[in-house]
């Protein structure tokens, strides 16, 4: 066992927080970006390419990073430390892990490229407002029409969906709306006949839409991985994509517990820093253990996320999930009360991180969720 | 990053757990796991199985009877007497004055001390704190005089663990009133509990048990050897052997041999038409407990994992493992409470013997009894060894900052 990186990760994790660090410090700029379309920075998106970021997931023989949970890890930490509003939890997480996983050679070969050098931006469009956390839950439908399929439905909240080139759209080709089997990934150009996207901004500055498909014809070749059986798949992405935001949730965590100890140590009342008196203390304490046990947790997702066994990797991600959740809470509420007033406003960072941990709870299965996961599975810890 | 056992370490640990379960007696282990009373032979009869085996003092250098472990076989051999629920070995003997012994006192002091210490054929108790010395340990006031060849001991200690069935005690006492700093004044003694002028007083818990004692001193005289270290220079000792304290104070393995058995009861126990473990609300208490677990022991594992990797200061995660195991330990005795309902209430004397297994108590379950006590008697975790707050204190300062 060794918890140490490889000169290569470091240097991966180095570079990441060049990048990524300080180019949101501005608050104004951030809100500026987030206001005009595409609601990142087209620029920043460039460099990320630049560095091999977009390429992570792939192997080095398609002309990727080659790597694994914790080079996602170090990336995911900086994105949360810097609060940066780029898509890459929607391109290179959730749809690169798909495309990596699933997709054929021919696609991969089609799409990993263009990925990677940042012209080609994907959105995952599976969330409907019927299905809640369950990922099998899919009423959207994929009819056979000759020898491809017409799609019909509607999706919720698809992270950064407006500005996408291409969805992976996941669809019924079979079974009823809840069956765990018959459900489908389909590549569709988001500009496709009968696609019709409505963009929204988050609350925590980022972007999602809700998409809707028409009559949307696709080839048989849109499909990705086998017809009816992508479940599995959805699932064990899911699953990597919650390590990941567990890894930007303990980045967003650690930042704000940093600057809550900058404020105690130099805001002053009565005379004296605020940090000198003791239930202040204990509280910093009590998030820095909170931090600490997240810490953990994003480690031990790290490692389980690559788990073949795939009840093993449940349990171990649905607990992690409930201990990054906790302990966001903890010290997102906490920071804003150290803070005082200035926590609760728009113009200072504190509140910013708080909005962004919150909504990393509300994904990929809230705390009540991932008990019940946890529990179904049985629930026992043996990993190690 | 790997986060995994290496074979060899699966390896050593099946080969530390097989040992365990078949050389320590399984009586004894079973009284540990239904949180019954284990008296003092139980304890030197597993001590002297292990260190037959070398397996009594690991921490120990070699020459001395240790073991040349890394840090994670230390850990994983604590983790399986913990969670094969075999007694610590004494770790006022093991994890306190040994050390102590060994990197302050003589090669007399060794050579007389050292074995009789490992095979618990002295069994040492801990005489650090006083009535009015508690968080603030330097305030304390039992004085040690020179007279002669001899030093004269007279003051009182409490809260003192397992006195009654201790021989020896180790103790600190105030040397040099007059010094500039308290801490600076007090040296630290090794003293015969025979030694006339010694009075041991129970003080008994609310589990009804007798664990703890005062010790009183009056006009004790002790050679001059009894001192270790440099005279004055006692507070150097003590902040050596609190430092030691804290190896496997989580107390992971206990806290996971805990879970087990409040999961098997949980499934034994009648509530509606099936069992308490049907209830929902009560699992996902206990996976909350045990997912706090496991993120402690994540956590501990980070530590040692930079202890091995030669980081020179300590990982500032190890300043939560106190906090944060004592408080698991008791979400579990909470847990085992829960389970045991109106059972919980008839009271035993947790001293008094009785078969292995008895379930014909004259109320409740068989092993409800043991709920309450554990849960009142657990409540020592987040007081001893530093209490919660002081470990707050400590972190706020030495890693926040504040």
């Amino acid at each position: 066992m060794n918890f140490e990186l490889t000169d290569e990760q470091r240097l991966l994790r180095d570079s990441v927080d060049r990048l990524i660090g300080p180019a949101y410090d501005d608050l104004a700029h951030r809100r500026r970006i987030a206001a005009e379309p595409p609601g990142y920075s087209r620029e920043l998106w460039a460099k990320y390419a630049e560095l091999g970021l977009l390429a992570l997931p792939f192997s080095e023989e398609e002309g990727g990073f080659g790597g694994g949970p914790v080079e996602t890890m170090l990336v995911m930490e900086a994105i949360g430390r810097g609060l940066a509003l780029e898509p890459y939890l929607a391109t290179v997480v959730l749809c690169g892990n798909l495309i990596r996983l699933g997709a054929s050679a021919a696609q991969r070969e089609a799409l990993v490229p263009a990925i990677a050098d940042g012209s080609l931006t994907l959105a995952f469009a599976h969330l409907e407002r019927q299905a809640r956390y369950d990922l099998f839950d899919v009423g959207t439908y994929a009819r056979r029409q000759g020898s491809g399929f017409v799609l019909e439905g509607e999706k919720s909240v698809v992270l950064y969906g407006d500005s996408a080139t291409k969805l992976i759209v996941t669809a019924r080709t079979e079974g009823s709306r809840r069956d765990p089997q018959g459900i489908t990934l389909f590549l569709v150009d988001a500009d496709a006949p009968g696609v019709s996207r409505r963009g929204f901004a988050t609350q925590d500055g980022q972007r999602g839409a809700a998409i809707s498909f028409g009559s949307v014809a696709v080839t048989e070749s849109a499909a990705i991985g086998t017809v009816g059986g992508a479940g599995p798949l959805i699932e064990q992405v899911a699953d990597i994509a919650i390590a990941a935001i567990a890894a930007e949730a303990v980045g967003a965590a650690a930042a704000l517990h940093a600057l809550t100890l900058d404020y105690l140590k130099t805001r002053k009342q009565f005379g004296v820093p605020i940090g000198s008196f003791q239930v202040l203390q204990h509280r910093a304490v009590d998030m820095f253990t909170a931090l600490e046990q997240a810490r953990s947790m994003e480690y031990y997702a790290a490692m389980m996320a690559a788990e073949t066994d795939a009840p093993a990797r449940r349990s171990a991600i649905s607990a992690a999930k409930v201990q990054i959740n906790k302990s966001a809470r903890f010290i997102g509420q906490q920071a804003v009360q150290l803070h005082g007033g200035i926590g609760v406003t728009m113009e200072y960072r504190a509140g910013h991180y708080f909005k962004r941990l919150t909504m990393i709870e509300q994904a990929f299965g809230d705390t009540p969720y991932h008990l019940r996961r946890l529990d179904a599975g049985g629930g026992w810890l043996d990993a190690a | 990053m790997d986060l995994r056992l290496t074979r060899e370490e699966i390896a050593f640990r099946d080969e530390i757990r097989t040992f365990l379960c078949e050389n320590i007696p399984e009586a004894i282990r079973n009284r540990i796991a239904e949180g019954r009373h284990v008296g003092r032979e139980d304890y030197v009869t597993c001590q002297r199985i292990l260190n037959a085996h070398k397996l009594a003092t690991p921490n120990w250098p070699v020459a001395w009877g240790g073991r040349d472990w890394t840090p994670m076989q230390r850990y994983i051999f604590g983790e399986e007497v913990q969670s094969n629920n075999v007694p610590d070995p004494l770790p006022f003997n093991v994890a306190m004055v040994g050390p102590v012994i060994i990197a302050f006192g003589t090669e007399a002091q060794k050579q007389r001390l050292l074995p009789p210490t490992a095979n618990l054929d002295i069994w040492w108790c801990q005489g650090f704190s006083e009535p009015g010395a508690g968080s603030d340990l330097a305030s304390l006031k039992t004085r040690a005089v020179r007279d002669g060849d001899a030093w004269v001991i007279n003051g009182q200690k409490t809260w003192t663990t397992m006195a009654q069935w201790a021989n020896w005690i180790f103790l600190l006492a105030r040397t040099n009133p007059e010094a500039r700093k308290p801490q600076e004044g007090i040296s630290f003694f090794l003293v015969d509990m025979s030694t006339p002028g010694i009075t041991v007083r129970p003080i008994q818990l609310l589990d009804g048990g007798h664990e703890v004692n005062e010790v009183f001193f009056d006009n004790v005289r002790v050679p001059a050897d009894a001192l270790v270290g440099t005279e004055h220079r006692g507070w150097d000792c003590a902040k050596f052997l609190l430092a030691n304290e804290r190896s496997n104070i989580a107390r992971v393995g206990i806290s996971k041999s805990r879970l087990r058995r409040i999961r098997a009861l949980a499934r034994a126990v009648p509530a509606g038409d099936g069992s308490l473990w049907d209830d929902e609300d009560f699992r996902h208490r206990v996976l909350q407990v045990e997912i706090d677990l496991k993120a402690l022991e994540m956590t501990q594992l980070r530590v040692i994992a930079s202890e091995r990797e030669g980081s020179r200061t300590p990982n500032p995660a190890s300043s939560i493992l106190k906090i944060k195991g004592s408080e698991i330990q008791q979400a579990t005795t909470e847990l085992a409470l829960e389970i045991a309902g109106p059972f919980a209430l008839p009271y035993h004397d947790p001293e008094a013997e009785y078969p292995d297994g008895a379930n014909d108590l004259p109320e409740g379950f068989g092993w409800a009894d043991t709920a309450a006590p554990t849960y009142f008697n657990y409540r020592k975790t987040s007081i001893y060894g530093g209490s919660n707050e002081i470990q707050r204190n400590i972190i706020a300062k030495m890693v926040l900052g504040l």
